[in-house]
């Protein structure tokens, strides 16, 4: 018995030993070191300080925040507000509108930008293939204010496109886009798609240029027709590219975003574009309802860290391997 | 032009199907992204009492440069400008110069925080508190009303940090370590030698942070939309688009109409002033991007590869 315990703290002494040199190899690091540390500590305290610290405000979804009170004379609600968001209709619709937009955009965002890419490649022109880039990633650079305006213009009453479909009969007379709900979460998908598929693209066309050209020539040889090389070469040539985004952009399911449905929102349209973002800055800024508006808040980027996770696993499982 | 040679010279009557499908299609693809602008071009070069008698598509019917006079006599714009080009020009200078600089220390193979910091960077990508948590620490910092509001919460995109820490990883660690036996401190090789070798992403990062500066009006909203002389053009012109909108559109037509009852020269309706202003909000952009296109098309695919 004496013995053993003499050994277990021989050990121990000697674990501790090894701590403090292993201590001691840090600081001579750290000393070593030390102009990596000066350019990279101020920095680490201005994420901490921007970026970490408003997550220790979630405590606000959880109490009846007060601005005028100390942390510690705040009233704690427990989950009060949670429940309160799922019993308001409001609420749940607010919810429905984001998951809408933000499926409607992931969906037509990933399928224009491959199908972009892809018919850009098989253009042989490269002049040609250059300027039509170039014009095609314009939008991206655009504000969502100014794109907004833009939007706003060719859908008024005396817009182009009703003017094209005036012309044309396709309608009896000028519709009023943006006045009518049901159309909403349409023109914000076009208007997403409008803005971002070239800049989408870029990736994708990355990925294509990766392909081995010899497995065109094979194909070519074997009486492959240019749709067939496509759809058996160039799409499953994107395959990694394309769950890597999936799976990116699945941890945004929420974010449905903010700019489009704020600046083409209005009150004819508001039961269909209000999506929690909108939401939050009702609630939290204008009615200084800042516990709510966090719980919603919270609610968003928590559910969407859950979904992140899930798909990197179901990625992982599928053999296809993760972002992580 | 490598499927060009060889073989591949004759086209069958498949090629020549789907090229000129395609072809079409660049094409309206193309007409598509440039024409509302354009046509916001030919309206603000238009005379102002004109452009309400509709159609007008590419070309200004009655030419006056009017509009823009009108729109940079206002003190609004002059202001808007002023602010937007500083915040973009200081910003872009900071943010360019900190991320660089982060970048360069998560990128040396034995720094001792190499990873937890480049952990804890990008998990801020997916987990952030928030607006209203973010707009009190604003507050309680005291930075609302000031003009660093524009410039410290958005110091270093994590985005731009991963683009540069790829590209500087990529460097050859022949000129390092030649450099380091010569006795250059990190300072040195990050200022002597770093900088100067990255300056293709570089350019890519500086055009995406400034960018990011010169479009952002959310902040001016939040922060200082009660303190005119820290307004920006775009928040000035997102104040015209939330009036001519605030009624589904439709109020484009009767304000245009109410103007153009009292025939004065000098007017300039709604309709024009916000075609000018979209114009002048959007131009400096537009003028600069296609000149970087071989960076920032580099720095996408390296920013995805992670």
């Amino acid at each position: 018995m004496a013995m053993d315990e003499k050994l277990t703290q021989k050990v121990t002494i000697k674990s501790k030993a090894d701590q403090k040199s292993k201590f001691k190899n840090f600081l001579k690091k750290c000393k070593q070191q030390h102009a990596l540390l000066i350019m990279t500590v101020p920095f680490i305290i201005w994420l901490f300080i921007f970026k970490y610290l408003p997550i220790w405000g979630w405590t606000m979804a959880f109490q009846d925040y007060k601005p005028a009170l100390s942390f510690s004379e705040q009233e704690w609600v427990g989950f009060k507000h949670f429940l309160f968001l799922f019993h308001d209709n409001h609420f749940l619709m607010v919810l429905r509108n984001t998951l809408a937009m933000s499926l409607i955009n992931l969906v037509l965002g990933f399928v224009t930008a491959i199908g972009l890419a892809v018919f850009l490649n098989e253009l042989r022109n490269l002049a040609f293939k250059r300027v039509v880039q170039t014009i095609s990633y314009m939008p991206h650079f655009l504000s969502w204010v100014v794109a907004a305006s833009l939007v706003s213009f060719t859908l008024s009453f005396d817009g182009i496109i009703n003017e094209i479909l005036v012309t044309f009969n396709l309608v009896k007379e000028e519709v009023l886009w943006l006045g009518i709900g049901e159309y909403f979460w349409g023109i914000i998908g076009a208007a997403e798609t409008w803005k971002n598929v070239g800049w989408n693209a870029i990736i994708y066309l990355a990925a294509i240029s990766m392909i081995d050209q010899e497995q065109y020539e094979a194909a070519k040889i074997d009486g492959a027709s240019r749709v067939q090389r496509i759809w058996h070469i160039t799409i499953p040539g994107m395959k990694s590219v394309i769950i890597v985004l999936l799976i990116m952009n699945i941890g945004y399911i929420l974010e449905s975003g903010f700019e489009p449905q704020y600046l083409l929102g209005n009150p004819l349209n508001v039961a269909y574009s209000e999506n929690i973002d909108i939401f939050v800055l009702k609630y939290g800024i204008s009615m200084f309802n800042f516990s709510l508006a966090t719980a919603a808040g919270m609610f968003k980027t928590v559910v969407s860290f859950i979904f992140l996770i899930a798909a990197n696993n179901i990625s992982k499982r599928m053999g296809e391997g993760g972002l992580y | 032009m490598k499927k060009n040679n060889g073989i591949f010279i004759k086209r069958t009557r498949e090629d020549v199907i789907f090229d000129s499908i395609n072809y079409t299609f660049m094409v309206l693809l193309c007409i598509i992204m440039l024409y509302p602008f354009i046509n916001q071009l030919a309206i603000s070069l238009n005379e102002a009492n004109d452009s309400i008698r509709g159609g007008i598509y590419l070309w200004p019917r009655e030419f006056t440069w009017h509009n823009y006079e009108h729109v940079f006599s206002e003190a609004s714009v002059i202001q808007g400008l002023i602010v937007s080009v500083s915040r973009t020009v200081i910003g872009t200078g900071i943010s360019l110069l900190a991320t660089a600089m982060v970048a360069y220390a998560i990128a040396q193979k034995d720094f001792i925080f190499k990873r937890s910091f480049t952990i804890i960077f990008v998990m801020t990508m997916y987990f952030n508190g928030g607006l209203i948590p973010t707009y009190l620490l604003i507050r309680d910092l005291n930075m609302i009303g000031t003009f660093w509001v524009y410039i410290i919460p958005g110091l270093i995109g994590v985005f731009n940090l991963i683009v540069m820490r790829s590209f500087i990883e990529g460097l050859p660690t022949s000129i390092f370590e030649s450099a380091r036996i010569d006795g250059a401190g990190d300072f040195m090789m990050f200022f002597k030698i770093v900088l100067p070798l990255s300056l293709p992403v570089l350019a890519t990062v500086a055009l995406f942070v400034a960018v990011f500066q010169w479009n952002q009006w959310f902040d001016v909203f939040l922060y200082n939309s009660s303190n005119p002389s820290l307004t920006t053009l775009q928040y000035e012109l997102m104040k015209i688009l939330q009036s001519s909108n605030a009624a589904g559109g439709s109020q484009d037509v009767t304000s245009n109409l109410a103007n153009s009852q009292n025939q004065n020269a000098n007017t300039v309706t709604p309709l024009s002033l916000r075609a000018t202003m979209t114009i002048v909000a959007s131009v400096p952009i537009i003028m600069v991007y296609p000149f970087l296109q071989k960076y920032f098309v580099k720095g996408m695919t390296l920013g995805a590869v992670k």
